[in-house]
């Protein structure tokens, strides 16, 4: 290594002009980076992580201003730097990835164009020889076919391909440093792990600097040399990754340490680091299963959904039209045995399950496995195309999902839904959002009773109660959490479906509403059927694990046992892939997969 | 292959419309006030004469009689007498029509010339002066009435400037009209290479195009803004910056193709808008269109005249609206003609 870093930030500050004034960013934030290094910028949202990142490309927008310090790359100062000048930097010398790939990429433009278009600007080559290039750069982040996926649009890839496409766009003209936001966050593990292997090996091969933004330290773990951790716009420790992790300094980092979730922590582990006294009921062991002889809550059997193929891949029963202008038919997506008649996708494949009362059930696989549909289906918002879902004694498969809100037993079911902001109606407060289910399923009773109980369920699910008479954009994150929370169990539901209800918080944030939930559980013997893509939480939730694949479930089982040691060779896929860090683990035995990967780099 | 399928189906969906259309109108026309035979028989008639003519014009049988008549003369082409004019229905829309299309693809034309520039600019700057002036375009464009605009146009240019022709008509009384191959006569006289007639159109159309370009080119510019404001802060656009990607490029290939399906939908509504809109053009420039023939039309209950102008005009939108599809599916690959 150089003793001449490749990008110097020196006290820098950033402000921002909003409606309230000035709001102070980044609080001289200091770094550097060598050539060929993998660096982890971590922190909770609002961190300021990515707009220290971004500050580097000068893409802050208009309402941005460095108030001090400066960013120095190469031999170049990049906060007093010209458009033109930065303009001949991006793409060249310093290259971006983002989150959220499909949209990242122009949606009405050949994906293999855009790389020609990065290529034109900044390279020398030909024009006849761009075409090749980009091939070339497709075949390099090993998509498949590159020749045809060149023409193929956006839309019509896969989120991890769109991922692929960005970075080979990012590297096509082989920079010198990489800044990576978020790159794998809202893709499936193992796509996560396939794009961080990728991208990391590449990095090592071209000797490419790397700056990762990420707020899952797993991730930061396993693939960065050195840590950055912020908090408010402030960079409050930085190192190895091993003594980082083996040590932490910094308060901030070692609740961030201990709010992720492990393969062996405990929620007492996770909320001892939030500050936050754990709630009494918690002491109860996570095992505490009811008795088998209790007849189960829900009994799904052999539950099946199908949806029809598009046309233009349906393989039978063709109309007369279809017929008369000789659409040639098309052999269904999937080949496995027993499939549905042709021209339909079966999204749930036979699936059946059991949930006893007070029972916490995992659902757990990757997008498109069909654990969403199920889970829809058993909520009674989308109708099974066969099979059976006995609810407390009753077929409630039977009832139409159209009608189901009408029924007495709507109230026994209740979900609390992915995003916290997205399922909360923006013109109702939080009062008003918590009082609707009570309103429709319930008999509200006058307005003080109905205010008193609301504040109960406020009480119950830590919000306090003068939050009520705001609106969701007045809310954070984990306030927004609760309200759906509080919804969800207004009307003393026997079962609460989760989906995915942390997914967009943060670790620290997660881990308080993971042992809210915990003790809700507890104390008003509620069952839970938990869809998630996070194994660690799963496991800090629920006493059984259903595995879906493909429309099945292929291992089903106790949470600890199977995590541990899985059987199915899915699971243990599944598994391998959660990026994951040993805090007090020898830093000299790395996990064999960043072993591998140290030696495949090098 | 397949497209054409597509579009051949999009016709057919298109069937029940135009047979809606029929039926309706034919109703309505039936149910207008006023006796089309008193009418056409004149002042002076007496009851018997005027029984006369209901009997010639066929008034005097049932409705479902009138109506299969009128279905089969229709299958032939043919779309009966105007009362008011005395010419076959076809003649007086085949020549009215081209007249009534020019001046309203002309003002479509001028207003998206100066509405997307105009759009695009008040988008990459806003608040700057260019946003402000596109602004105040915008709102001068739909609050001012488009006769009083017409009306303003020929004072100054006319009246005042004496820069503009009368304002009578498509042609000067001392041209001959061209050749008829288009209708336009712009077109028609290029074609026959009279360049000075050309001139003399061209002179005729600018007032009436230009009023109805003022009015079109409120909407046109006011989305092209705002389609072009969220797109330019799509994550899209981001990534074309942050590869180092010239800002024409970014505008060209990235931002402004993506706006565009909004800036369509807008255009088509504001074709249709002008179609039945630039009456009161037509009205204030004497201009020998549609509009203004659909209207006398309607105030002497031609019914004949108003039913071919309804057909008219429902044969025109049908077009139009699949032209709209085909763009989209052409712009953006994630539409299909299928939805």
């Amino acid at each position: 290594m150089t003793s001449v870093p490749l990008l110097t930030i020196d006290e820098l500050s950033v402000a921002f002009k909003t409606r309230k004034g000035t709001v102070q960013a980044l609080h001289g934030v200091s770094f550097t980076l060598e050539k060929g290094e993998i660096i982890g910028l971590v922190g909770e949202s609002g961190s300021g992580k990515s707009v220290t990142a971004y500050n580097v490309l000068g893409l802050l927008g208009p309402a941005a201003r460095v108030t001090g310090g400066r960013i120095g790359f190469g031999g170049m100062t990049m906060t007093t730097a010209r458009e033109s000048a930065l303009r001949e930097i991006r793409g060249r010398e310093i290259s971006m990835i983002f989150q959220n790939p499909r949209g990242a990429l122009n949606p009405i433009r050949p994906v293999g164009r855009q790389i020609e278009d990065v290529l034109r600007e900044h390279s020398d080559l030909p024009r006849h020889k761009l075409k090749g290039a980009a091939i070339d750069m497709l075949h390099q982040v090993r998509i498949n076919e590159p020749e045809r996926r060149y023409a193929a649009y956006p839309f019509e890839l896969s989120g991890g391909m769109c991922q692929r496409v960005m970075i080979a766009m990012a590297l096509a003209c082989e920079p010198a440093l990489l800044i990576a936001d978020e790159p794998t966050t809202g893709l499936d593990v193992t796509t996560q792990k396939a794009i961080m292997d990728l991208l990391v090996e590449l990095a090592r091969a071209r000797h490419m600097a790397t700056l990762l933004i990420t707020h899952d330290l797993g991730i930061a773990a396993q693939y960065c040399d050195r840590i950055m951790v912020m908090e408010k716009g402030r960079l409050v420790e930085g190192g190895a990754t091993a003594d980082l992790f083996r040590a932490p300094r910094h308060p901030y980092t070692r609740k961030l340490i201990a709010a992720t979730p492990r393969p062996d922590s405990t929620l007492a582990d996770l909320i001892a680091s939030t500050g936050t006294p754990a709630r009494p009921a918690a002491e109860a062991p996570a095992t505490a299963v009811a008795p088998n002889a209790v007849e189960p809550l829900l009994e799904v059997t052999d539950l099946v959904k199908e949806y029809p193929l598009a046309e233009k891949t349906k393989a039978s029963g063709l109309g007369p039209l279809q017929r008369w202008f000789g659409r040639t038919p098309q052999t269904a997506g999937k080949d496995e045995p027993g499939q549905p008649p042709a021209g339909v996708f079966r999204a749930v494949d036979g699936v059946s399950f059991t949930v006893m009362p007070g029972e916490s059930v995992g659902l757990v696989g990757e997008s498109g496995c069909g654990k969403s549909t199920t889970s829809s289906m058993v909520a009674r918002l989308l109708d099974p195309t066969s099979g059976a879902i006995r609810f407390d004694g009753q077929d409630i498969a039977a009832v139409p999902a159209g009608r189901f809100a009408r029924s007495p037993l709507r109230a026994g079911i209740q979900m609390v839904f992915q995003d916290p902001t997205d399922s909360l109606n923006p013109r109702h407060t939080a009062f008003a959002a918590i009082a609707e289910p009570i309103r429709r399923l319930a008999t509200p009773g006058d307005g003080p009773a109905l205010t008193r109980r609301i504040e109960a369920l406020a009480d119950r699910v830590g919000l306090p109660r003068e939050l009520l008479s705001r609106f969701p954009h007045q809310l954070s994150g984990g306030q927004k959490a609760r309200v759906g929370i509080a919804r969800a169990i207004a009307v003393d539901p026997k079962l609460l479906i989760l989906d995915e209800p942390t997914s967009a918080l943060d670790v620290s944030v997660q881990a308080v509403v993971l042992e809210l939930l915990d003790g809700l559980r507890r104390e008003l013997g509620m069952s839970y059927l938990f869809v998630s893509h996070d194994l660690n939480v799963v496991r800090l939730l629920c006493h059984r694990v259903l595995v879906m694949h493909r429309g099945r479930i292929v291992e089903s089982g106790p949470a600890e046992r199977l995590l541990t040691s899985p059987d199915h060779p899915y699971t243990k896929a599944l598994i391998d892939a959660v990026p994951h860090f040993v805090p007090d683990g020898d830093p000299a035995a790395p996990t064999p997969e960043a072993a591998a990967l140290k030696l495949a780099g090098e | 292959m397949a497209r054409l399928i597509m579009i051949l189906r999009r016709f057919g969906q298109a069937l029940p419309t135009l047979v809606g259309i029929i039926v309706v109108t034919f109703l309505l026309t039936r149910a207008l006030p006023g006796d089309p035979a008193a009418y056409f028989a004149g002042a002076a008639a007496d009851a018997e004469s005027i029984e006369e003519v209901r009997v010639m014009l066929g008034l005097d049988r049932s409705l479902p009689e009138q109506f299969w008549i009128y279905l089969g003369d229709l299958a032939q082409g043919d779309l009966g007498m105007s009362i008011s004019t005395g010419q076959p229905v076809l003649t007086e829309i085949l020549t009215r029509l081209p007249a009534s299309l020019e001046l309203t693809l002309t003002g479509l034309l001028i207003a998206v010339v100066i509405a997307l520039p105009l759009g695009i600019l008040a988008a990459t700057r806003p608040g700057s002066w260019v946003d402000h002036l596109c602004r105040l375009i915008v709102t001068a464009g739909v609050s001012l009435p488009i006769f009083f605009t017409g009306l303003f146009l020929v004072y100054i240019f006319y009246y005042l400037a004496g820069w503009a022709p009368s304002p009578l008509g498509r042609l000067d009384i001392f041209f001959l009209p061209p050749p008829h191959v288009t209708g336009f006569y712009t077109i028609d006289a290029l074609l026959a290479g009279d360049v000075e007639t050309f001139q003399a159109a061209l002179a005729q159309l600018a007032l009436p195009a230009l009023t109805l370009a003022i009015f079109a080119l409120a909407p046109l510019a006011r989305m092209t803004r705002a389609s072009m404001l969220q797109v330019l802060s799509s994550d899209f656009v981001r990534t074309a910056r942050a590869n180092g990607l010239p800002p024409g490029q970014v505008l060209s290939t990235y931002a402004f193709p993506n706006a565009l399906l909004p800036i369509l939908t807008t255009l088509g509504m504001v074709f249709s808008f002008l179609l039945g809109a630039n009456v009161l053009v037509e009205k204030v420039f004497a201009w020998p269109g549609i509009g203004s023939f659909a209207i006398e039309a309607l105030i002497v209950s031609d019914y004949a005249a108003v039913q071919g102008f309804v057909l008219a005009m429902a044969l025109l939108f049908v077009g139009l609206n699949l032209a709209i599809d085909i763009a989209y599916t052409v712009i953006d690959p994630r539409v299909s003609l299928d939805a």
